[in-house]
């Protein structure tokens, strides 16, 4: 199967700023890929080039078997922008109408595509008085048109409040269940944690890491953190069974590399009555994201 | 064609919304009744009936006021969406730029008709109730209609040329009026010192007649001077236009319109969103 994205060496500057670094990767069928950076990490250079917006210095990409921006890469395409836009003058309804048109779609099917971003209730108002939430959900709304093998999201759940972001990864799911490929972008790592396949890390345009996220973790191989909560007055006589562990918040606290877990555990669950409470804190995934997003000398 | 009657479809709503139609509607109506206020009192003695008389006023009127409507509208057609943030999604769609711009094309023309339409009309109405022979020149009025929109066309798309070159709407917007000034008006002065200046030397016989035409403002003006009867009620390039055969200035407002519209792609197409 032709794969709905791919990557070699694909490099961008602008103005002797290298905005990506020979990025390679490929996106198969139904695959949902997260791409995560900071501002400026080259994220939506990427996917500029990826919809054929803005030429690539060198490199070789193909968009669904073909040269981005190229008419049956387009066809095959959607996007959502970060921070998207559309005129005001016209209706969410009238909008959505016109994007079905240019991709030969019928536009009665314009309020369907509302109805499943839950803006029925104002597609007949103009999209000048919408909340940028809204106006996110027409966004959605235009991505969803004809079945694109390829969608390409900009940050797709900025401006949205936690229910609809749960509704818009349950969308997505569906879309990729369907065979769609979905590569959206986030400054957030929590955000897309259970929701996507797989994880790219974009650092000053070079791609720092990939993988799952069970993968990232264990590569990253961050310590864990135990806290352990002595019995009153006990403390003391803890600290000396366990002298690499360094009081804070009220407790103790032991950093140990993740093979040293089991044994640090057995050691603790020994000194038995003498303990109250124990927290296993495994790394955050901001953690993880930092891990990698710096890794280049930050 | 779906793809350029949808955008024409969507351009027209928003002139419509904008109060584009209203106002370029509002122009010509009021112009146009103005003139025919003030036409009225030297039509018997040139012995044109009062319609071709008019018509020559209209034409002198159109030809500042239909390039005007037209960059008008015009202006913001590249500049604003980039401003908006719109160009970028509408550019990943399956249409061409092309075919954005003759959408776009399609609907300011429609409105930039209905204005023309309904100018034109108040004061055509308003000629022959006041003379029953004035409908011998509804010849010459049609020909105003249709060659205003070709000028139109013209300038419209010059306006989506100037609006990709400048990519802001307010740099678009100043480009745009001086656009105006130079090929309404200051060409017109130019030209005129020129030749006096030159007193009946080769500049008047061989570059005058050439530098009418490539304006398309003094071509739109020459043709429907030439081919109508009421030649000379009009003033100023009528001398001229007597030496220049209709068949010239026709091509030029026909070319005009052709050429400002792919100059318009050519620099779209250099717009990076």
């Amino acid at each position: 199967m032709t794969p709905s994205l791919t990557l070699k060496q694909l490099t961008k500057t602008f103005a002797g700023f290298t905005a990506l670094n020979a990025v390679s990767l490929t996106i198969a069928p139904g695959e949902r890929v997260a791409l995560l950076g900071h501002n400026g990490a080259g994220k939506s250079t990427m996917m500029k080039i990826i919809l054929g917006l803005i030429p690539y210095d060198s490199g070789e990409i193909h968009v669904t078997g073909a040269a981005p921006g190229s008419t049956t890469a387009r066809a095959n395409t959607a996007y959502l922008p970060e921070n998207v836009a559309f005129h005001p003058a016209l209706t969410g309804l009238e909008q959505i109408r016109y994007y079905l048109a240019l991709r030969g779609e019928n536009p009665a099917k314009a309020m369907d595509l509302l109805d499943r971003v839950g803006l029925t209730h104002a597609a007949k108002r103009r999209i000048g008085t919408y909340s940028k939430g809204m106006r996110q959900r027409v966004g959605l709304a235009q991505s969803l048109i004809g079945h694109p093998k390829l969608l390409v999201l900009d940050e797709p759940t900025s401006g949205l409040d936690p229910v609809s972001r749960r509704d818009f990864y349950t969308l997505l799911d569906g879309l990729a269940a369907d065979g769609a490929s979905i590569l959206l972008s986030s400054h957030a790592l929590t955000e897309v944690e259970a929701r996507t396949d797989r994880i790219l890390i974009l650092s000053k345009g070079n791609l720092v890491a990939e993988g799952s996220l069970p993968d990232l973790r264990r590569r990253a191989a961050l310590p864990v953190a135990l806290h352990i909560t002595p019995q009153a007055d006990k403390a003391d006589v803890v600290l000396a069974a366990l002298p690499e562990a360094t009081p804070k918040d009220g407790g103790l606290h032991i950093l140990c590399p993740q093979e040293a877990k089991l044994p640090m555990l057995t050691r603790i669950t020994a000194l038995g009555a003498l303990i109250a409470d124990l927290d296993v804190l495994p790394p955050s995934l901001e953690d993880i994201y930092s891990h990698f997003s710096k890794r280049d000398g930050q | 064609m779906n793809r350029i009657l949808a955008t024409a479809a969507a351009e027209f709503r928003i002139g419509f919304r904008n109060r584009w139609v209203a106002i370029a509607m509002a122009m010509m109506v009021l112009f146009s009744m103005v003139l025919s206020a003030a036409g009225s009192a030297p039509s018997g003695a040139l012995g044109a009936d009062r319609l071709s008389v008019t018509v020559a006023s209209l034409t002198s009127l159109s030809v500042y006021l239909v390039p005007l409507v037209a960059l008008l509208m015009s202006f913001d057609a590249v500049a604003g969406e980039v401003e908006r943030g719109t160009l970028p999604l509408l550019l990943t769609y399956p249409v061409s730029r092309g075919e954005v711009l003759v959408g776009k094309l399609l609907a300011h023309l429609a409105i930039l008709a209905l204005a023309i339409i309904a100018g034109y009309g108040v004061a055509a109405v308003a000629a022959i109730a006041v003379d029953p022979n004035a409908t011998a020149g509804l010849p010459a009025l049609w020909r105003l209609v249709w060659s205003s929109l070709l000028l139109g066309a013209t300038f419209l798309g010059t306006g989506y040329a100037i609006s990709a070159l400048s990519r802001r709407p307010s740099g678009a917007a100043g480009l745009a009026i001086a656009l105006w000034l130079v090929l309404i008006v200051l060409f017109d002065l130019g030209l005129l010192a020129a030749v006096v200046a030159d007193n009946g030397g080769r500049f008047t016989t061989d570059v005058f007649p050439y530098a009418l035409l490539a304006n398309p403002a003094d071509a739109f003006r020459l043709y429907n001077l030439v081919a109508s009867d009421a030649t000379a009620a009009a003033a100023g390039v009528s001398g001229a236009a007597n030496t220049i055969p209709a068949w010239q200035s026709l091509l030029s407002i026909a070319l005009w319109p052709l050429a400002a519209l792919a100059l318009a792609i050519v620099a779209f197409k250099k717009v990076t969103p």
